[in-house]
């Protein structure tokens, strides 16, 4: 467009212009470069995604064997797999979407529906996006005071509030936001036919807004599947099949923290695979959370 | 008797409307009171260490747990210094990504460059740590390095700042693995943020003549101005409290070393390292006021960037 202008330019031979012509082509050199840069930029974001998951996927597919998901982890030298730590995992992660959900949803209701007087919802919806931010371990260190302290151990449920703490943040924003995108006549038409105020946010507007809130759990359970500094100090670690919640419980983040670490090979290789285990995982949690979203947005 | 009925209905769900309001507005408060509950325990946690050292603990670079002495400089130092590196290659970078992004991706590409995007924050932080570790550690340690440190340290002012041994870890490589981190963070506000610009306005300056990169420096940043500032914060907010990347590659040395290849150590990498080993009150007591100060680092600057996004958006409604 900016140089059909100037061509056009050029042809009416207006005195000006051809003056100007060195103007002209410096800013178009300008353009042109920073375009280019532009587009350096999005290669070189794009170069990191290729260059980790290609490595991810090198070094993990080696490690995948079926005995990864039937045998616990071993001490070094020994065969062993990943069990207890994926076991370990889904069950903090599963406790923890449990315990952050209904809190999140509820909050979010308040936000959407409740929020528009007072000073509560202002707060906290300010509150919320810096706990959205807000530093993991820091998350872990405070369940450590409270719980893991008080108790006097590590424990699988320490790491489940842990995870729920951080769910919680994003469950509520997401809520608010998808209750908001539903039309307020919906509302209005339910509550003209005399229906009770809690009858439509848990019938007409939630309803409505399922697909946005699901989209929303999916991100969060996204999110705390691959986190581990909140679980250095809340669920530790445990080297041995264990399903109680009130032991100090194994989990795939903190196992791939312990083994890369280490110096032995055998051991690195169970970290590779478990990592491209949760890789995997968590991208394609994302891709399904964005799916789910994108599709409610093509049926408007 | 029916009028009763119903009347004795309506009372009811009034009740249940109330409580439906009563129970909503309290987990509201929940959070609210989440916030405020992680300050007053990270304060407890840290009252025999705040009594111990008072305000000598931000002064002092000792990290000396046989002693029992503790200062925050080598923790903080490192913080800050590898979240700066990280905006320093992350911020023009989004700029970048967010420019193809909004001007010049072509429409049928821009929701698969997007997702690739979003792709590389939903990465774990962990896998970033192993990949920095055991792949990009070594090949920046064999090829990069080695040329870095001997044709930069002989130059005066600056040459203290790339003098060391070419490990590969180290606070530089730290700061370049939180840059490509906090990328997609900062790219997508950017993003955001562009596109909440009015085609009005962009058409203006293109009918004047402008080139892209006019209608962008002239039109859409200045416009967008306090998005973007705000976008840069966030994306700090995260690079400050990420941890077990920077854990990974750090180098974990207590000890005070300027120099960007130097080994060092970050508030949340010394918590990562040495919190679940530490044994004495005072120990724990000094991690968990590193704790706290990175909270408090944090929410600032959180807190700056939820302001700044909120004028954008204000602003934003008053001029449409």
């Amino acid at each position: 467009m900016n140089d059909t202008t100037l061509d056009l330019a050029k042809t009416q031979k207006n005195p000006t212009i051809t003056m100007n012509t060195a103007i002209y082509f410096r800013r178009r050199l300008i353009n042109r470069l920073t375009m280019g840069i532009s587009m350096l930029a999005m290669v070189f974001g794009l170069f990191w995604l290729c260059w980790i998951l290609l490595t991810l996927v090198q070094n993990g597919i080696s490690g995948i064997h079926l005995s990864i998901f039937t045998h616990s982890t071993p001490p070094p030298g020994e065969s062993g797999g990943l069990a207890n730590a994926i076991v370990g995992s889904l069950l903090m992660t599963s406790f923890g979407t449990l315990i952050g959900t209904p809190i999140g949803i509820l909050s979010g209701v308040y936000l959407a529906e409740f929020g528009n007087r007072g000073w509560l919802a202002p707060a906290t919806r300010f509150i919320n996006d810096i706990l959205l931010s807000a530093p993991s371990i820091v998350i872990g260190l405070f369940v450590y005071e409270v719980y893991v302290v008080s108790m006097g151990h590590f424990s699988g449920w320490a790491g489940a509030l842990a995870l729920s703490l951080l769910v919680i943040p994003v469950v509520v924003r997401t809520t608010e936001n998808m209750l908001r995108l539903v039309p307020s006549s919906l509302r209005e038409a339910a509550v003209a036919l005399g229906t009770p105020q809690w009858k439509v946010v848990m019938y007409v507007t939630l309803r409505a807004a399922k697909s946005g809130v699901i989209t929303g759990i999916l991100l969060a359970v996204a999110r705390i599947t691959g986190e581990t500094a909140p679980l250095l100090f809340t669920a530790l670690n445990n080297q041995f099949w264990n399903s109680n919640m009130n032991q100090p419980m194994a989990n795939l983040p903190i196992v791939i923290f312990q083994f890369a670490m280490s110096p032995y090979d055998d051991w690195h290789t169970l970290a590779w695979a478990g990592s491209l285990l949760i890789t995997f995982s968590v991208l394609s949690l994302n891709i399904i959370a964005r799916w789910l979203g994108s599709q409610k947005h093509n049926s408007h | 008797m029916e009028n009763f009925s119903n009347g004795q209905r309506m009372q009811r769900q009034r009740l249940l409307d109330q409580s439906f309001r009563i129970v909503t507005r309290s987990f509201a408060f929940l959070v609210l009171s989440l916030l405020i509950g992680i300050l007053i325990s990270l304060v407890i946690g840290a009252a025999p260490s705040i009594k111990a050292f008072g305000f000598g603990f931000l002064t002092t670079s000792d990290w000396d747990p046989v002693n029992n002495h503790f200062g925050a400089v080598v923790p903080v130092f490192g913080t800050l210094v590898t979240s700066v590196i990280a905006l320093l290659i992350g911020v023009p970078v989004s700029f970048g990504i967010a420019l193809f992004l909004t001007e010049l991706c072509p429409t049928w590409l821009k929701r698969p460059f997007g997702i690739a995007v979003e792709l590389l924050a939903g990465i774990p932080s962990i896998i970033y740590g192993m990949w920095g570790l055991f792949v990009f550690a070594p090949f920046f340690s064999e090829n990069i390095q080695p040329w870095l440190i001997d044709n930069l340290s002989p130059v005066p002012l600056i040459g203290w700042i790339f003098q060391g041994a070419p490990m590969g870890i180290g606070i530089f490589t730290a700061g370049l693995i939180l840059a490509i981190m906090v990328i997609p963070f900062i790219a997508s506000v950017m993003r955001d943020v562009f596109e909440v610009v009015p085609s009005l306005l962009k058409e203006s300056a293109y009918g004047l003549g402008s080139t892209t990169w006019e209608v962008v420096r002239y039109v859409v940043l200045p416009y967008t101005k306090t998005g973007v500032v705000g976008g840069i914060m966030l994306g700090l907010g995260r690079a400050l409290g990420e941890t077990m990347a920077v854990t990974f590659v750090i180098g974990n040395s207590s000890r005070f070393a300027p120099g960007l290849f130097q080994p060092g150590n970050s508030i949340a990498s010394s918590l990562a390292n040495e919190f679940a080993e530490a044994n004495g009150d005072l120990y724990v007591s000094s991690l968990i006021q590193l704790g706290l100060i990175l909270f408090f680092i944090t929410f600032i600057v959180l807190a700056c960037s939820k302001f700044l996004l909120l004028r954008l958006k204000r602003q934003e409604g008053k001029e449409t």
